[in-house]
């Protein structure tokens, strides 16, 4: 039954939350919603620590995308054998991993050092950095020491399936029961981090701004419609 | 051709007599929250000096403003792609240091401290942090009248570009007031930075708004403004900026800077624009064109096609007609005494100034027997000299800068010969020839520059009414944008208003 509540009724709870939070926000709390920088009080640090981790995190996205995602079948096909998989998921994940890790050990401590960052941080800043860091940390310490070199086992048989299955709307949790508890660990914090999105700073994630080089460089509102319409 | 309005302001810094009481109102009326400490939306620079943030002129460390690559115009900190690229860390972004450590006092000491030998004292204290600051020791006019000395006068990018000419002794030296609000460019290179495009430019006046709901705080206006006048909030986390006062003009008044300026420096007007042809008069090659090509966008209010073209617009005979009697078209487009500041950022910046002459024409002590032509060799050895002032008016075109300072000398001459004698004289004067003007377009100009009254100096048509949502439902409301309930069900964003 546990089963049952952790792999199918958490998940599908905290993407719900995700949803719906991020819906309230853009509708209702949107003067909130940016990417909170501390660039004008700091610079030297932020320097190194921010593009390290948003790099780090952001190729750890698609890491995650290629081993959960998509699934074995795919690489299969394309003719990926099993140890070239791994050979680049095992280096580019740590990698990417590290970076992440580095840069969020860097921004916690500038944030906690330096003066006016810390008076300014608030205890959602301080959340997402650590959930971040814990949650990375995990996900490094298993490339290394729980990778299928040194234990026998493949999250692109379990975890990946049972991902698909939730948006498949046929919820496989069955094939998570058996995996290690660390990569289950970091399976459901991932989730965990996932529902709070809409109510941290980590809401600009869904802002990258993708639309930025295809729209005109000038922009002009009228004043009556003042709401964002380009033309 | 597609004709758009712009409001505009110019500035005639013969009258600045840097009080600051723009400033101040400016302050209390929008930056006196958490987080806008630092901003000045209005300051006001001594110049030589350097300026508020400091240095703001080194485009080549902010990288604000356009530039032109192949012949074609760019980002100078670079286009979408590579902003994307650096999205985690703006590598041209001022920070607190180049502006400064907002700060209030311990007031709380002076009234409640115990009995004493001493005065009770208020302390300087951080309203960033909050800790005593022991020594304040920069502002946003720290070296007003030139009062960092030598110190701050030589990090003025603009004296490091004219070195050899910039004498510091004090009998020799010399000094001006430079306000400084946003521009308001026709082309302007915060809009086009900003990845989110939160910033716009309004269509019926022009006037360049931050969208706060729309804005993520990526900070690339903030740099990408070669006049640094974009400020982001570290409190909100947005970006803020002058809003050309746009509650107080769309009710036909004057910006507050405008409104309480002590000098009466200020004049506000409309000008009418080819929108279409705004791109490409930035992309002139030689940045001493950009004046002319600038000035070749603006359209003549009382050319019959342009009228009926504005009218195609959208734009009401109300405005047509503050096109016509604009002071800024008059003293930027018609008499061109009024010069763009720093041109050469090819944002085509629409708050215009009239050069200041009183220190120059100060240092001639024989004007009561001086020969009329006897002013030109003077403008040429004027106080401050020519250099500085185009460099910062002209793209260093000093040709330009000489003509509008010997037509405002003209003015100066041809009205002090009204009074004292000397017209005919002055019309047969190389002066004239020179300057290029009559003297019936002098006596007007000297009108507007010298006694023109508030309704002369501020033509500003009223936001146009028609264009609202339900004006029959808003009848009554309170004027306050949002604060009035929406008709009905409440609506989603997005939704009619």
């Amino acid at each position: 039954m546990s089963d049952v509540f952790w792999w199918v009724i958490f998940p599908y709870a905290t993407l719900v939350i995700m949803v719906l939070g991020l819906l309230y926000r853009f509708a209702y709390r949107q003067l909130s919603w940016t990417a909170p920088s501390t660039e004008f009080f700091e610079k030297k640090w932020l320097r190194i620590g921010s593009p390290l981790f948003h790099v780090g995190i952001i190729a750890a996205f698609f890491g995650h995308i290629m081993g959960i995602v998509i699934p074995m079948d795919f690489y299969h096909a394309i003719g990926v054998s099993d140890d070239l998989y791994h050979f680049g998921a095992f280096y580019g994940g740590l990698t990417a991993g590290l970076m992440a890790v580095a840069g969020l050990i860097i921004l916690l401590i500038r944030k906690i050092v330096y003066n006016p960052v810390r008076v300014h941080a608030s205890f959602s800043d301080y959340y997402s950095v650590i959930a971040l860091l814990i949650i990375s940390g995990i996900g490094v310490y298993m490339m290394l020491f729980q990778n299928d070199t040194a234990q026998e086992f493949d999250y692109r048989t379990s975890i990946g399936p049972w991902f698909r299955s939730l948006f498949a709307l046929n919820p496989q949790y069955q094939l998570m029961t058996g995996i290690p508890f660390l990569f289950k660990l970091h399976t459901l914090l991932g989730f965990g981090l996932f529902a709070s999105i809409p109510f941290t700073s980590l809401v600009h994630f869904y802002s990258v701004p993708v639309h930025y080089p295809v729209r005109a460089p000038q922009q002009y509102r009228s004043r009556s419609q003042y709401r964002k319409k380009s033309m | 051709m597609k004709i758009k309005a712009q409001v505009a302001m110019v500035m005639h810094l013969d009258k600045c007599i840097g009080c600051h009481t723009c400033s101040v109102t400016c302050k209390n009326t929008w930056t006196n929250r958490p987080g806008t400490e630092y901003m000045w939306f209005n300051n006001v620079e001594t110049r030589p000096g350097t300026g508020y943030p400091k240095r703001w002129e080194d485009t080549e460390r902010f990288k604000g403003g356009w530039t032109l690559k192949n012949g074609k115009l760019q980002l100078k900190a670079g286009g979408p792609i590579s902003k994307l690229l650096n999205i985690f860390y703006n590598p041209d972004m001022a920070t607190m240091d180049d502006y400064y450590e907002p700060w209030t006092y311990n007031y709380d000491n002076l009234i409640h401290s115990p009995k004493s030998e001493n005065l009770p004292v208020a302390r300087p204290q951080s309203v960033i942090t909050g800790e005593y600051i022991d020594k304040p020791e920069w502002g946003s006019n720290w070296d007003d009248d030139l009062a960092g000395g030598t110190e701050t006068v030589s990090q003025d990018p603009t004296v490091e570009k004219l070195q050899e000419h910039i004498s510091l002794e004090y009998e020799k030296t010399f000094m001006m007031y430079l306000p400084r609000i946003c521009e308001h460019c026709l082309n302007p290179s915060c809009v086009a930075s900003c990845p989110s495009g939160a910033l716009y430019k309004r269509d019926e006046d022009g006037i360049v708004l931050v969208d706060q709901e729309a804005c993520r705080g990526w900070r690339f206006c903030m740099s990408g403004c070669p006049y640094h006048k974009v400020y982001y909030n570290w409190n909100s986390h947005k970006a803020e900026k002058c809003n050309f006062c746009y509650p107080r003009t769309e009710a036909g008044m004057p910006t507050i800077c405008s409104e309480t300026c002590v000098g009466r420096i200020r004049y506000i007007g409309v000008v009418l624009y080819d929108a279409d042809k705004v791109k490409e008069a930035a992309s002139v090659e030689d940045p001493q064109d950009l004046y002319e090509s600038q000035l070749s966008v603006f359209q003549d209010p009382f050319d019959p096609e342009v009228i009926e073209e504005a009218r195609k617009a959208g734009i009401n005979d109300e405005w047509i007609e503050g096109a016509q009697n604009s002071p800024i078209y008059k003293m930027a487009m018609q008499w061109k005494i009024a010069l763009p500041l720093h041109p050469e950022y090819r944002t085509l910046p629409m708050v215009w100034y009239v050069p200041p002459l009183s220190p120059i024409m100060n240092h001639i002590t024989n004007e009561d027997d001086l020969d009329t032509d006897g002013y030109i060799p003077a403008v040429d050895q004027m106080r401050i000299p020519v250099e500085y002032l185009a460099s910062i008016l002209a793209a260093d075109d000093t040709k330009l800068m000489r003509k509008v300072l010997l037509k405002l000398t003209a003015m100066r001459v041809h009205m002090r010969g009204k009074t004292v004698g000397g017209i005919d004289e002055f019309r047969q004067s190389e002066l004239l020839k020179e300057a290029d003007t009559t003297p019936e377009e002098l006596e007007d100009m000297a009108r507007l520059l010298g006694v023109a009254k508030y309704n002369e100096r501020f033509v500003i048509p009223t936001g146009r009414r028609e264009m609202d949502d339900d004006l029959y439902y808003e009848q009554g409301a309170c004027s306050l944008e949002d604060l009035a309930p929406p008709e009905g069900m409440a609506s989603l964003a997005g939704g009619n208003r």
